[in-house]
């Protein structure tokens, strides 16, 4: 049995059982990109027939499949997810005012539901350089199509390094992020945790709120989002006196035995549904449970709170060797892929934002080397949306120049102010409300038109 | 061959292995390797196994042994496919 030589040996079987016992290693997600292209129709209710018999065919054994691997392999698999190409194209021609917009969401809403998935992204529209009418209603949409419907997300990308910031959308978006918090008053403006704003959205995408079915992507394919920032902690835990060689390989080296994870879950999944696997988005993405959190990796590395001076080098050096073991894992890295910095979903997190250590400047200044941006971050409910607007258009500025992605996804929080709190519950978490600079950026932002791409676009 | 990893953890007591391999025996799973120690009164054992010719569904017969574990021997059994070891640890 010359076999058993290239063969498991007990202490690695250990060590991944480890991971997934005591260090929340797990599948973030599989996500179902699904085209809809093909369900344009003339009239609304056409469409929303197409979507849903879509949805429901392509989806229907997502969930079962997803929970047979889990038990095969032993590794959790928490959400199964479906994204949907943007509704704004899909949806153009069918929908002719706000209310038809809000009617797919339902329909949305409804198909994923029937499904069993845990979320549905892609009410989405992609306006980075101009909107069109079709984009125009659907941002409109979004507060009374959030607010009434559970699992559907909303993402709108208003900047790319290749077009510039689309300043109409962002001023727009001030407007609808504080409207969706105010419809969902009774329920700490949760509308808001299912609306991000991006900046070089990626089409590939299977983490929420901002997962859409690019346009450039086939009909159906699979993406999977692996996290498991609790076991990089454990893995730092014994990393005192390393020198910074030593630590980024340790770094790399676990990232890499996550993304591996991940990588075989999707080529089963994909072989199981007879659909192609697209990306492995390896994002070190927290939750609220104690000791998987990206801040508690970054103390780790050092530091007395996220925060402190430092903060930045460490997440950058944490952000790279992620990916680096990553892309060494995966032929098919993509989305994200990352460290997550939300607040309210990162106990970590919520912990230096209360001893006062970590504020919003900081936290922007973080997103320019992380995978995402101002994410999760519950701000006073009189906050103006104009100067909404204008943490939008820095965000989009940084990802705009630094030709990367970045988003903002905050929570005007109704009737709060800072020191209050918001809780959304399970994977969202809970979060402090954070003071905003309350200079005034009106006279900027509502200025129209675009903010042209910045010179290092011109490549052809 | 379709390979699957069984790993055995709890206290020590006797016939923990006979009744572990009556399971399997029962099942049509084929034991290709055992390697078993005890640190401090405590049983660990590590298999290697062939599912391919198994009874039943992989998924059913998983969450059958780790339940016969639990409520017959006392021990926490894990029943997984190689394959998630075989990734991670080689390139």
């Amino acid at each position: 049995m010359a076999g058993f030589n290239y063969g498991v040996n007990a202490f690695e079987v250990n060590e991944t059982n480890n991971m997934i016992e005591h260090n929340n290693l797990d599948v973030r997600t599989i996500t179902m990109g699904i085209g809809l292209l093909d369900c344009a129709a003339q009239d609304v209710d056409t469409f929303c027939d197409n979507i849903y018999n879509k949805i429901t065919e392509k989806a229907k054994d997502l969930v079962k499949t997803g929970e047979e691997i889990s038990k095969e392999y032993g590794v959790p698999i928490v959400n199964k997810r479906i994204s949907v190409t943007p509704i704004a194209i899909a949806g153009a021609s069918a929908c002719k005012s706000v209310d038809d917009f809000v009617k797919v969401a339902h329909t949305l809403d409804k198909a994923a539901k029937a499904v069993g998935v845990n979320f549905l992204g892609g009410f989405s529209s992609i306006c980075q350089k101009g909107m069109s009418p079709s984009d125009e209603m659907l941002i409109r949409a979004i507060p009374k199509a959030l607010s009434e419907t559970d699992i559907v997300c909303a993402s709108v990308n208003l900047g790319s390094t290749k077009t510039g910031i689309n300043m109409d959308a962002v001023r727009l978006m001030g407007e609808v992020i504080k409207e969706a918090a105010e419809l969902t008053k009774d329920t700490d403006s949760s509308a808001c945790s299912k609306l991000v704003v991006f900046c070089n959205a990626p089409d590939d995408n299977p983490f929420m709120a901002g997962a859409f079915h690019g346009v450039s992507e086939a009909d159906c394919i699979l993406n999977v989002g692996v996290s498991g920032p609790g076991v990089v902690r454990d893995a730092l835990k014994n990393a005192q006196g390393l020198n910074f060689e030593e630590l980024s390989e340790l770094i790399k080296k676990t990232a890499f035995k996550i993304t591996r994870v991940g990588q075989l879950v999707a080529k089963e999944a994909s072989r199981m549904l007879g659909v192609p696997f697209g990306i492995i988005d390896l994002s070190l993405a927290p939750t609220p449970a104690i000791g998987d959190s990206v801040a508690d990796i970054l103390e780790l590395m050092g530091l007395e709170k996220v925060g402190a001076p430092g903060t930045t080098a460490a997440l950058a050096m944490l952000n790279d060797q992620v990916k680096k073991g990553g892309i060494m894992a995966s032929s098919s890295v993509g989305g994200l892929s990352g460290a997550f910095i939300p607040v309210s979903e990162d106990q970590g997190m919520i912990n230096a934002v209360e001893a006062g250590a970590l504020n919003i400047e900081k936290l922007e200044a973080m997103t320019c080397v992380c995978s995402v941006g101002l994410d999760m971050i519950a701000i006073p409910g009189d906050t103006p949306a104009s100067t909404i607007s204008g943490m939008i258009a820095d965000e989009a500025a940084l990802g705009m120049v630094n030709q990367k992605t970045t988003a903002v996804r905050v929570i005007p929080a109704y009737g709060k102010k800072v020191g209050d709190h918001v809780d959304f519950g399970g994977l969202l978490g809970h979060a402090p409300v954070m003071s905003v600079n309350t200079f005034d950026c009106s006279g900027f932002v509502n200025r129209t038109g675009r903010i042209p791409a910045p010179i290092h676009s011109f490549k052809n | 061959m379709r390979k699957a990893i069984i790993t055995v953890v709890g206290k020590d007591s006797v016939g923990i292995i006979a009744k572990v391999c009556s399971f399997l025996s029962e099942a049509n799973i084929n034991i290709l390797d055992i390697s078993q120690t005890i640190t401090g009164g405590f049983f660990n054992m590590m298999m290697i196994v062939d599912v391919s010719e198994a009874t039943d569904s992989f998924e059913n017969l998983a969450g059958e042994l780790t339940k016969y574990g639990k409520d017959k021997i006392g021990v926490d059994i894990k029943m997984q496919l190689e394959e998630i070891f075989t990734m991670m640890h080689r390139i």
